[in-house]
């Protein structure tokens, strides 16, 4: 378990971020140096900054060693099935425009089987804050390859290296109509947290990719050592270029890692555009949606 | 609790079973629907499409049936009465959602429209071949319900039904219509809202500290809470214990998955629902669900002609299946005939609840139409000649 998600005994106010966590369930099931913990503390740590109201707060997760992050955070939490988090949130979302919806999820879950999802949900502007945590690999069931594995590595499905290109989640995600769209590494917590902060500030489908290490899977397999040995990786080959253009961030093995805040632009999300369509169409005809809420 | 008035279409139609179908669904309170058009199921989206701006919710069109059959239980958590329509091949794409529905306890509604299959099969023609992926679709051990209706008037008055089921055991119901039901246009009475009953959520009044999510008091259906309250509450397919949180044992697996079942078989006399014609001193009961039942009809009126003594049993509900029924009938008939628009699937269920007590005819059908009465006539014949078991 990640060291920033261990009550400290002692000195038990010792970490802000504990109450936005279920006590009653850690240690969490994450194996040492995993940078997943890392991506909740960044999170919560974004909750407290942006004030935002927690009552209002749904996050999803698909399946995965990501996909837990449901279970460990006090707030209405949903563990979906695999690849459809976004679905299940954007029902949540539709159902009751005033919940501020979180998919938190992983690479694989998000833009392999869920895929379809990402892009449709991109294209409509469904007003989700899309948390991607790319370890780069398929962890939860052992290290196989993922979209976006980079070429050359190696996995349990490649013993003889990745040969099929990998995924650039921010290029794709802009591509499909994202209005935010964000990457940083577990190195870069406090750009992160601030990112996340203005993901919340945004009404659409923001995008954040967070390249997180899997010592257990991805790092050991490949001879990059472990969590340690992974900071200082991302802290030497990243670098932060604001605005990039999506289409020079792919990355690869061992090259540079281009984080930053790359898209930040306005367009107006799925409800807003429904709402408007439907009252023009309909005129007096059309009826607001009312609380659902049927007791 | 009494129909919203806002979506109860009062009045007497000329409507086909898929807009009937829609409308149960607006008189039952359903303000949200996720689908992905396929015939013969699309025109019920189509028309909640149309009339769900104009009564305050939502209709999305998702880019598929994965989508779909998990958005509307999102929509569900945040207090929605929710549905999606689907036929065999979507319905196919549907399974892992709906174990997932059992599993998490989401009421909700699912039609299956159904067609000719396997696979693409016959798109615009009938079967009732999904009558068992309705029940076993899912991996692992689970109950659902699931109604047969056999007339739009029905798929009005039973999607409201099934809404209902869905609430009071917050479970998946399957909706399961066919192409001839689903197209076939007949007159169609919408009553009063103040006539049609709806059965809320079962919404939890505890106060936050005091809430469980998976915690029941004796009657096996746990309270709900919606996501924005305040509750703070987990859900996971993953087996789970009462405070919703993953727990691997065995014993936890057992204690759950047995309560799912439990919930449904232990209600099971009572959500049973048929329609019953001279039962009483049969030799030979038919037994029908859906378009069949109405070919079946004629087969039984013209057996009787012949001085067969031939009963009938429709069944309006055929998951979770009527057991207690058919070994009572089994234990007084020669024989039951089974007719339906698949090479076998009911009739190995009447079989089994008969348990040897009176014979079991099959009259299958591959789908693509419907049967012909004579060849129902025929077997409702060799069936009264059979000697009792
Ligand atoms: C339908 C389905 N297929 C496959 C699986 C098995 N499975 C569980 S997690 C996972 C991959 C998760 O990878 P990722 O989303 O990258 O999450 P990570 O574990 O790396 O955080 C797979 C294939 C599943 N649970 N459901
Ligand atoms: S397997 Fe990898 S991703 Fe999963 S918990 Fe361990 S380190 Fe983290
Ligand atoms: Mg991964």
């Amino acid at each position: 378990m990640p060291d920033s998600l261990i009550n400290d005994p002692v000195n038990p106010a010792v970490n802000p971020v504990e109450p936005f966590l279920r006590s009653d369930r850690m240690p969490s099931i994450w194996c040492p140096g995993c940078g997943i913990g890392t991506t909740v503390n960044s999170f919560a740590r974004a909750l407290i900054d942006s004030k935002i109201d927690l009552q209002s707060l749904a996050l999803v997760s698909g399946i995965g060693c990501t996909g837990r992050v449901a279970g460990y955070v006090k707030l209405d939490s949903f563990h979906t099935t695999h690849g459809r988090a976004i679905p299940f949130a954007t029902g949540l979302k539709l159902a009751n425009p005033k919940l501020n919806v979180i998919v938190y999820s992983g690479d694989g879950d998000l833009s392999a089987i869920g895929g379809n999802h990402l892009i449709h949900a991109a294209r409509r502007n469904i007003d989700l804050k899309v948390i991607c945590v790319n370890n780069l690999i398929y962890a939860m069931t052992g290290g196989q390859t993922a979209p976006t594995t980079p070429e050359h590595s190696t996995t349990s499905t490649n013993p003889y290296g990745v040969f099929e290109p990998a995924f650039n989640l921010p290029h794709l995600v802009e591509a499909a109509g994202a209005v935010y769209v964000a990457r940083w590494t577990t190195f870069h917590v406090r750009q992160l947290t601030r990112s996340i902060g203005e993901a919340f500030q945004k009404k659409g489908f923001s995008f954040i990719e967070v390249i997180s290490p899997c010592p257990t899977l991805y790092q050991r397999r490949n001879k990059m050592g472990d969590g340690l040995d992974a900071m200082k990786f991302y802290k030497e080959k990243s670098k932060v270029r604001n605005g990039a253009p999506t289409s020079e961030v792919g990355l690869t093995m061992t090259g540079e890692i281009v984080v930053g805040k790359f898209v930040d632009r306005e367009r107006p999300d799925y409800q807003t555009l429904m709402r408007a369509q439907y009252a023009e169409s309909l005129g007096e005809r059309f009826v607001e949606q009312a609380e659902m809420v049927c007791s | 609790m009494k129909a919203d008035p806002r979506g109860v279409l009062t009045g007497v139609h000329f409507m086909d079973g898929d807009h009937a179908c829609c409308e149960g669904a607006l008189a039952a309170g359903s303000r949200f629907a996720a689908g992905y058009p396929i015939t013969p199921s699309t025109e019920v989206v189509e028309r909640f499409a149309s009339r769900v701006p104009t009564v305050g919710g939502t209709f999305i069109q998702m880019e598929d049936e994965l989508a779909a059959s998990i958005t509307l239980q999102g929509a569900v958590w945040a207090g929605a009465k929710a549905f999606t329509v689907t036929s065999g091949p979507g319905f196919s794409l549907m399974m892992e959602h709906i174990g997932y529905a059992a599993m998490t306890e989401t009421p909700c509604v699912f039609v299956d429209v159904q067609r000719g299959g396997p696979s693409t099969g016959l798109p615009t023609l009938p079967a009732q071949a999904d009558m068992m992926q309705a029940r076993w679709g899912s991996h692992g051990d689970y109950e659902i319900i699931a109604l047969c209706p056999n007339s739009p008037q029905e798929c009005f008055n039973l999607t409201i039904k099934a809404f209902n089921l869905a609430e009071e055991f917050r479970v998946p119901v399957m909706f399961m219509m066919d192409e001839c039901v689903g197209h076939m246009t007949e007159k169609v009475v919408i009553p009063p809202a103040d006539q049609i009953e709806v059965v809320p959520r079962r919404h939890t009044h505890k106060p936050v500290d005091e809430y469980l999510p998976y915690e029941t008091n004796g009657d096996l259906v746990p309270e709900m809470a919606h996501a924005g309250e305040g509750y703070n509450f987990h859900i996971t397919g993953l087996t789970h214990d009462e405070r919703g949180y993953p727990n691997m044992t065995p014993q936890i697996q057992d204690k759950l998955v047995r309560r799912l079942q439990n919930k449904i078989l232990q209600a099971a006399d009572r959500i049973a629902m048929f329609e019953e014609e001279q039962l009483e001193g049969a030799d030979v009961v038919v037994v029908s669900y859906g378009i069949t039942s109405r070919v079946a009809q004629r087969a039984i009126e013209a057996a009787r002609g012949r001085g067969l003594r031939v009963g009938k049993l429709r069944l309006i509900t055929a998951w979770p299946f009527p057991d207690k029924k058919i070994r009572e009938l089994a234990a007084k008939v020669k024989a039951f005939v089974v007719p339906e628009l698949n090479l076998g699937q009911m009739v190995r269920e009447v079989e089994r609840a008969a348990a040897g007590q009176a014979k079991t005819f099959a009259v299958p059908h591959a789908g693509g139409g419907v049967h012909n009465p004579e060849d129902i006539l025929k077997v409702i014949v060799e069936a009264g000649r059979c000697q009792t078991a």
